[in-house]
Parts: structure tokens; sequence; C-alpha cells
């Protein structure tokens, strides 16, 4: 979606005023306005619920299924809990945040807190002149974007995380962080938008920033008791396959939705969306059995997500064979960055976010300003100013977002230590934060 | 009365309770157990992150029988568990001391 948010508000209202008092005139303005198109409107409908589907159960049980059955039902209710109010933040203040009227490059205005001013005649255009979809798919779509992305957020500070922390941060750091790189990417005066940056389907908006803000988040937080020393296998890998499954299915919502409308640019976002995937899925599996180990479930897992991740940004701006050679190369730099950074480093991003969506993000933001070349069949047209031209760019958003993230992510993370306190007792860490925050188990024999 | 307690790999389970049928033992108790002994385990990995398991997945299964007929048990199960690798278990005897049929208050041999 890189061209949105030349919203047509309320058109319908002054077009049948105007017709009272000067029906010539009105007429005239009537062909101009956008028309809503019913089934580019469909597939926007359709395209919320699968993202919706990619959080609710498809990310819970993906990231549920990683951590140790004491902690799982803490993973699946905070994914949940984040998610839900995401979405009242969003039509709180977040929409007029990203996609409100006017305002500057980096935050639109307060125009249409609660959504003041949108209606259900009101509308959003697509990247077809005059043709638009309803303003409340534009708003539900969007917000499922929010929605996602401080969920992700979660996975590198899962099982020790109070839950009343996690809400606090996730109110903020939507707030700070997510509101203001949506706009900069989307708005139609968002600082990246206006240089140039390619961004299909929010590389940099969602990956880059969850990955960078969860790797700050865990360095903040500090690490599990007993790690690394301690062995902490995930407790179902068959949860984590099903989730990966949703997300991959949900993705296609997110990528060949973002095109918001039901054509070939879509089409093509599809088309990347399976081969992207399939690529990184098993060349991660390559990669292991070249380190000298077993091809893995997990690494078929982290695979993929990886592929889906890196084909994120590239989805309406690449060629299938563009979008399999970024993804192969994400499998690989993203493998050794879970497998051989984060050890050496020592930080516990417990369920990879930074190693997958971070880097993957990277490789796959950066990438995307290579692939989009004609030459590599990208869709590049005769007036592209070229790879290196596009490469700056790029590298200048991925740059910013880092910078945005992780301030916006330590002040949010400190907000919510204040207040709560952040991390749980070391009782309620050992027991684990299924009994310990919300006092279920998640399995009971 | 001898109690009868075999330590086996699980995929032996159903050939040992074939051949425990074979030769009439009328009831047994099986439960999922891990352990080691010679065969140390396996190492798994996670993203990189190797784990040694020193606990592998057993079955245990544990048999009453009257005194004369315990050492036939114990030839069944060792022919029926066996592989011949490492980690095919043990079997071991213990006496026992009382044996009550909880519905019908019958006791020891009565019992089994």
């Amino acid at each position: 979606m890189k061209l949105v948010s030349n919203l047509c508000r309320g058109a319908a209202g002054v077009t049948l005023a105007a017709f009272a008092a000067m029906p010539a005139w009105a007429q005239a303005a009537a062909t101009a306005a956008p028309t809503v198109n019913k089934g580019d409107t469909a597939w926007m409908m359709t395209s919320t619920v699968l993202v919706l589907m990619m959080i609710v159960p498809g990310l819970a049980l993906f990231y549920g299924g990683l951590v140790r059955s004491k902690n799982m039902l803490s993973v699946m209710t905070q994914v949940g809990a984040v998610c839900a109010l995401a979405m009242l933040i969003w039509v709180g203040w977040g929409y007029s945040m990203a996609f409100g009227d006017g305002g500057n490059a980096v935050i639109a205005s307060f125009s249409k807190v609660f959504l003041k001013g949108v209606s259900s005649s009101t509308t959003a255009a697509t990247f077809t002149t005059g043709v638009a979809i309803p303003e409340y798919v534009f708003v539900c779509f969007q917000m499922t974007f929010a929605a996602i992305t401080v969920a992700l957020v979660l996975g590198s500070v899962v099982e020790r995380m109070k839950f009343s922390a996690v809400m606090i941060f996730a109110a903020i750091w939507l707030t700070i962080v997510y509101f203001p790189i949506a706009h900069m990417v989307w708005g139609s005066n968002g600082y990246f938008l206006t240089k140039g940056a390619l961004d299909f389907a929010g590389g940099t908006v969602v990956h880059i920033n969850s990955g960078v803000s969860a790797l700050v988040a865990c360095l903040i937080l500090g690490k599990r008791i007993g790690y690394p020393h301690e062995p902490m296998p995930p407790h179902s890998l068959t949860m984590t396959g099903i989730g990966t499954g949703l997300l991959w299915v949900g993705w296609f919502g997110f990528n060949a939705g973002s095109a918001l409308e039901a054509n070939g640019s879509a089409a093509l976002a599809m088309m990347n969306t399976f081969v992207g995937t399939a690529a990184g899925g098993l060349v991660w599996m390559l990669v292991e059995k070249l380190m000298g180990h077993k091809a893995s479930a997990l690494g078929f897992c982290s695979g993929l997500v990886v592929g889906l991740v890196a084909v994120t940004p590239a989805a309406g701006n690449s060629g299938p064979l563009g979008a399999i050679g970024l993804c192969s190369v994400a499998a690989v730099v993203c493998y050794f960055a879970v497998t051989k950074l984060k050890p050496a480093l020592g930080y516990d991003d417990a369920l990879d976010t930074f190693g997958v969506h971070g880097v993957g993000g990277m490789v796959g933001a950066i990438g995307t300003g290579i692939v989009y070349s004609a030459a590599l069949g990208g869709p590049a047209g005769d007036s592209w100013p070229g790879i290196g031209k596009q490469l700056i760019v790029q590298l200048e958003t991925v740059g910013t977002t880092i910078v945005w993230a992780a301030v916006g992510t330590t002040i949010a993370i400190y907000v919510a230590k204040a207040l709560t306190g952040l991390r749980v007792s070391r009782e309620t860490e050992f027991e684990g934060l299924d009994i310990g925050e919300h006092g279920e188990r998640a399995y009971n024999y | 009365m001898k109690l009868i307690l075999a330590v086996i790999k699980p995929h032996k389970l159903e050939e040992v309770r074939e051949a425990l049928g074979d030769i009439s033992v009328q009831g047994l108790t099986v439960s999922e157990a891990r352990g080691y002994g010679r065969q140390k385990g396996h190492t798994e990995i996670y993203r990189g992150a190797e784990y040694e398991t020193n606990l592998v997945p057993k079955i245990r299964v544990e048999i009453v029988v009257e005194d004369g007929f315990a050492e036939r048990v114990v030839e069944a199960i060792q022919h029926s568990a066996r592989t011949g690798s490492i980690g095919d278990g043990k079997i071991f005897v213990l006496d026992v001391e009382q044996a009550v049929r909880i519905r019908t208050g019958e006791q020891n041999d009565d019992a089994l």
C-alpha cells in the first residue's frame, strides 16, 4: 500500500446538498467523485478478516507452541488482549494519527479522533483514480495491521513480563511508535512515502518496527531465569506448525489485500506470497542440513515465516523470481541471526522476534529496492531512478525506523516499568505465568 | 506372588502384550515413563539451541503373577521386547506380600 490516503470524505453528503442548490454543477461533481467498487470492497473485507486470523489464533498458536507449557495461556492471552486493545485505540486516535487529514510528515492530525466524520458513505481511495472502497473497510483493514504488529513485539518478552505491563506498554507503544511510522510509510504526506520508499504491505511498519522494538524491550526487561543454561524447549511444535499455517493463509489478506483492489497487483502479491514463502521454508532446512544438523520442523516453520516477512515489502514490487531470490537470502541471513548472533550476544529474544521479523524485515526492505528492477522481473517503469538511488531511500527508511522504534520502545517500557514493576516475581516465573498471572492452567490431564 | 516390572522401548509394547497374551497372562498395568541406562539419551536442537536429553521415553509394564508362573512371564517379555540394540530396557522381579481384589475382597493368588 504505497499510496493510500487521498480519502474522499463525505462525498455523498456533499453532493446531495449540492444537487439541491445547483443541479448542473452537482452532476458534474458526482461523475468525478470516486465510485465504490463492490468487487474491491468484498476482497478488502475478506483480506481484513484474514489478517485477524493471523493474530487469533495464528500468532497466538505460533508463539504459544514455542514457550513452555506453564506459559501457554499467558502467551495466548497477551496476544489476544493487545490485539483487542489495539482495535479500540485505533478507532480512538490511531486511525486519525496515521491517516487523518493534513498533519505533517510524521503524524497526520487528530481530526478523525473516535472516527469523527467517518460514516458508511465516506470512502477511501485505492490506487486507481476514481475507484474507492468504503472508508470503514479501510479503517478496519489498517486496524488489523496495528493489532498484529504490537502482538508480534511480545515474542521477545514472553514467560516473564507482567500482564499489566504488557497492556500499558502496548497502549504507549502503539501511540508513539506504530502510528507515526504507519503515517510516514503510508500517509499521503508521510516522510518515507514522499521520499519514494517502496514498502508494499508493511515490511518497515510491521516487521522492522516490531523486530527492533522486541530487541530493545527484551534487553531492558532482562533474560528469563535460567537462560541460556536451562533447557527451554518449545512445548508443542504441533501448535507452532498450525500457527504457521494460519499465518501463511492469513498473509494473503495482508499482502494481496495491500493492493486495496482485487486486480493484477493483488494477484502478483498473491503469487509472491506463495513462492517467496515456499523458498524461505526450504532454504532454512537446507542451511540446517549444510550446517550438519537435521532438517527440522521448527526450522521449516521459521523459514516460512522469514519468507513471509521478507516478501511483505516486495509482494507487489517484485516478480516471482525476485521474490524467491529475496526470501532465500533472507532465510540464510535469519538462520545465522537466530542460531549464531543471538547466542554470541547473549540477549534473550525468547521467540526470535528480532531474528526473524527484524532481520528478515531489513533484508526484505533493502532487497525490495533491488528486485523492483524490471531487469530482475520487477514492475519498475521507465521513470524509476534505478537500484542505486532506490537503495539509498530504502536504507534511509530502514535506519529511521530502527532509531524511531528503539527510542519509542525505551520510553514505553520504562513507563510500564514505573507503573507496574514490569517483571513477574521469581516465584511466578518458576511456577509459570498461566497460574501466576491468570489463575489457570493450559492443560489439565 | 511375584511382581514383574519391565521397562521397555515404547514401540515394543504391542509385541510384549501379544506375547503375554499367548501365555495367558490375565492382566497388566502400563505407564509411560522416562529414564536412562546405558542408552544416554539424545540431542535436541531448536533454532540452534542444543539440549542434551538424558531421559528417554520408555514404557513401564507391571504384572503380578503366582510364584511358579514368573519365570515364563520374564522369558516372554525378554523375547518379545528385544531388538538387540542398546536401550532395550530391563526386567525386575520382586516378591509381593499381599494382593486384594477390591470388588470381592478375595486375597492373594485368588485375587490375581
